[in-house]
């Protein structure tokens, strides 16, 4: 992206002012360096995105942008029901709550060394993962509409995952308001058999190591230290939130006219949050969180048995589980004043504050853990939300691709990948070769330099930084 | 002169078909779609699936299309190697034929989520050839 274009305000924050029927500026929070690699796409669409109907303060873009659809990856917007805000499939995209959650073991690396083989084995039996994977919860039509109203805590009320699991999940486990009349018959019958199922691509299981702590008091307060074994999974809402995905950009792609809007882009597809079909829109992807974070309360059970069979020693205390596809009805200070926006965050995670009520006790001093995942070779970060005014508390999520997955396979090969990352003493199990040859590390950008701009632009605090020791790829 | 390829996307990857016909250009996305998985070559087409498709115009009847198969994936646990389309007046009657998934065997790469209105594109080159085209989420 060419600097020369934007407004410089300090260090790590830049500004497209508003015109050609933007309602407000764009921002981006990134040092000049990841601006500079940023595709000229991300500018594009967050202008698209400023001038949605009811948008306000900013359309933000954090360190991690990259072109996406309709809305960059990494980026956030927040709109007034009340000044004809909108709703938008395009804003949360096809894999509603996709996100990561991190668990402790209570363990050291010196405890993994000897069994981190058959850990690895036992892991990769017990995780369905990969395309074609089926889960071990078969669900019924009525237990699956309970599931999409109970999320994790339906899970953990069916004896999957552990009722002190509920309170380090975002909105404690179960979101309110999740309507499964709005999902629709297929999107129900994608997800029959993928309960408790990995998926492929980006998504994993870790077992990872804490290779440096950078607050030692925060690391404290959320239960980390130099050395720990962790357990990271990252996956989302699996074959029903896909075809939310898919239903409601159609149809608000169709009803764009009779709502009088005008999309910049298709898959800007949006509804008035105060219309039906934007209601019913946020019943559905309400439902579609609750799917996500249930099925990562069954993978958590399952890495658990896992855990049990192998490293008996081990006990997996869930530190937190943050979502980064989704679009919620949060409060927050605008011009002096209390608001009530839907902010929609698309490949961005929440970062509450210190003290922030949502957050259970034992986190508050700390603030909200921010997971950052990596890619297989590379490390993870946990930061700490600051609750920043800027970009409504929000953070970046994740590295993203430097390189197409045309361009990785024509430079590796599965077998390399795996035996590569096997000389640094990291175990890959994948299902697939050619999946994990598509996802080898050097695709994807340096997350360090991601999450240092975070740092800088005062969304989160560096507190720990993780390196992966088994890997269970879909 | 029917064909397809893949088109570059940094997160995820264009399909495009390209024929004679606006139909065999559908079939050949539809194939697009079935080699982001495995090569198709390695997919038996012994089991026939029928899909109807209704859309406003091309481009939306191809986004249709591909969820169409995108769906018939994901809930059949298969993969398609070989694809008919009749259109008749805004729809289309889609035939494909494939086989159940074995991972083993198959060594797929990745699951498609959905297909997307990013680089939607639905034209007739001067030369007469159609072309279909859209960026797939996986």
């Amino acid at each position: 992206m060419d600097l020369t274009r934007l407004e410089q305000i300090d260090e790590t924050c830049w500004r497209i002012a508003p015109t050609d029927g933007m309602r407000v500026p764009g921002i981006l929070c990134a040092d000049a360096g990841l601006i500079r690699a940023m595709d000229d796409k991300v500018r594009e669409q967050i202008c698209n995105v400023a001038r949605l109907p009811g948008i306000v303060d900013a359309a933000y873009a954090m360190p991690d942008a990259h072109w996406g659809y309709g809305f960059p990856i990494g980026g956030v917007a927040a709109f007034d029901p009340v000044q004809g805000g909108i709703v938008s499939a395009g804003g949360v995209g096809f894999d509603i709550s996709c996100g990561v959650r991190t668990l402790l073991t209570g363990l050291d690396i010196e405890h993994l060394e000897s069994v981190k083989r058959p850990l690895a084995d036992q892991l990769a039996r017990t995780i369905p993962a990969g395309l074609g994977s089926q889960g071990r919860v078969r669900l019924t039509h009525r237990e699956l509409d309970a599931m999409l109203r109970g999320g994790a805590r339906w899970a953990v009320e069916q004896g999957y995952g552990e009722p002190a699991d509920l309170e380090r999940i975002e909105e404690n486990g179960c979101m309110a308001g999740a309507d499964p009349d709005q999902v629709s018959k297929q999107a129900k019958e994608r997800q029959l058999q993928e309960m408790g199922t990995l998926g492929s691509g980006n998504h994993y299981l870790e077992v990872q190591h804490v290779a440096e702590v950078y607050d030692p008091t925060i690391a404290a307060c959320y239960g980390l230290a130099k050395g720990d074994v962790v357990v990271s999974i990252h996956c989302g809402s699996r074959g029903l939130g896909h075809q939310i995905g898919t239903d409601y950009l159609k149809a608000m792609l169709v009803a764009a006219p009779r709502h009088g809007l005008t999309l910049p882009d298709r898959e800007l597809a949006c509804a008035p949050l105060e219309s039906s079909l934007g209601r019913a829109y946020l019943g559905a992807i309400r439902a579609g969180i609750n799917c996500a974070l249930a099925n990562r309360e069954i993978l958590t059970h399952l890495a658990r048995e896992a855990f049990e069979r192998v490293l008996p020693a081990a006990h997996l205390d869930l530190l937190y589980d943050v979502s980064h596809n989704t679009c919620k009805e949060e409060e927050h200070m605008l011009d002096g004043r209390p608001r009530r926006l839907f902010v929609h965050r698309k490949g961005a995670t929440r970062a509450f504050g210190p003290g922030h009520p949502a957050l259970p006790e034992s986190l508050r001093p700390g603030g909200q853990p921010v997971i950052i995942g990596g890619s297989m070779g590379t490390s993870s970060h946990i930061l700490a939300g600051l609750g920043s005014a800027r970009a409504f508390a929000s953070a970046c999520h994740g590295a993203g691709r430097s390189m197409s997955r045309h361009q990785a396979t024509r430079r590796w090969q599965g077998r390399e990948v795996v035996d590569d990352l096997a000389a640094r003493g990291i175990l890959i199990r994948s299902p697939s070769l050619r999946g994990v040859a598509e996802e080898a590390p050097g695709a994807y950008k340096d997350v360090d330099a991601v999450v240092d701009a975070a740092e800088a632009a005062g969304l989160a605090k560096k507190v720990a930084r993780m390196v992966p020791l088994i890997c269970i790829k879909g | 002169m029917a064909a397809w390829r893949h088109f570059q996307h940094m997160a995820d990857i264009g399909v495009h078909g390209e024929g004679a016909s606006l139909a065999e250009a559908f079939e050949q996305t539809a194939l697009a779609l079935s080699a982001v998985i495995t090569d198709p070559a390695l997919i038996r087409p012994e089991t026939r699936v029928e899909v109807e498709c209704r859309g406003s115009d091309p481009e939306m009847l191809l986004v249709d299309w591909l969820n169409a198969w995108v769906y018939a994936m994901a809930t059949r646990g298969m993969l398609f190697a070989r694809f008919s389309v009749t259109l008749d007046g805004g729809g289309l009657h889609g035939i494909g034929w494939g086989e159940r998934l074995e991972p083993a065997r198959h060594q797929p790469t990745v699951e498609i989520k959905g297909a997307t209105y990013t680089e939607l594109k639905v034209w007739q080159a001067p030369d007469g050839i159609w072309h279909a085209q859209c960026v797939v989420d996986v």
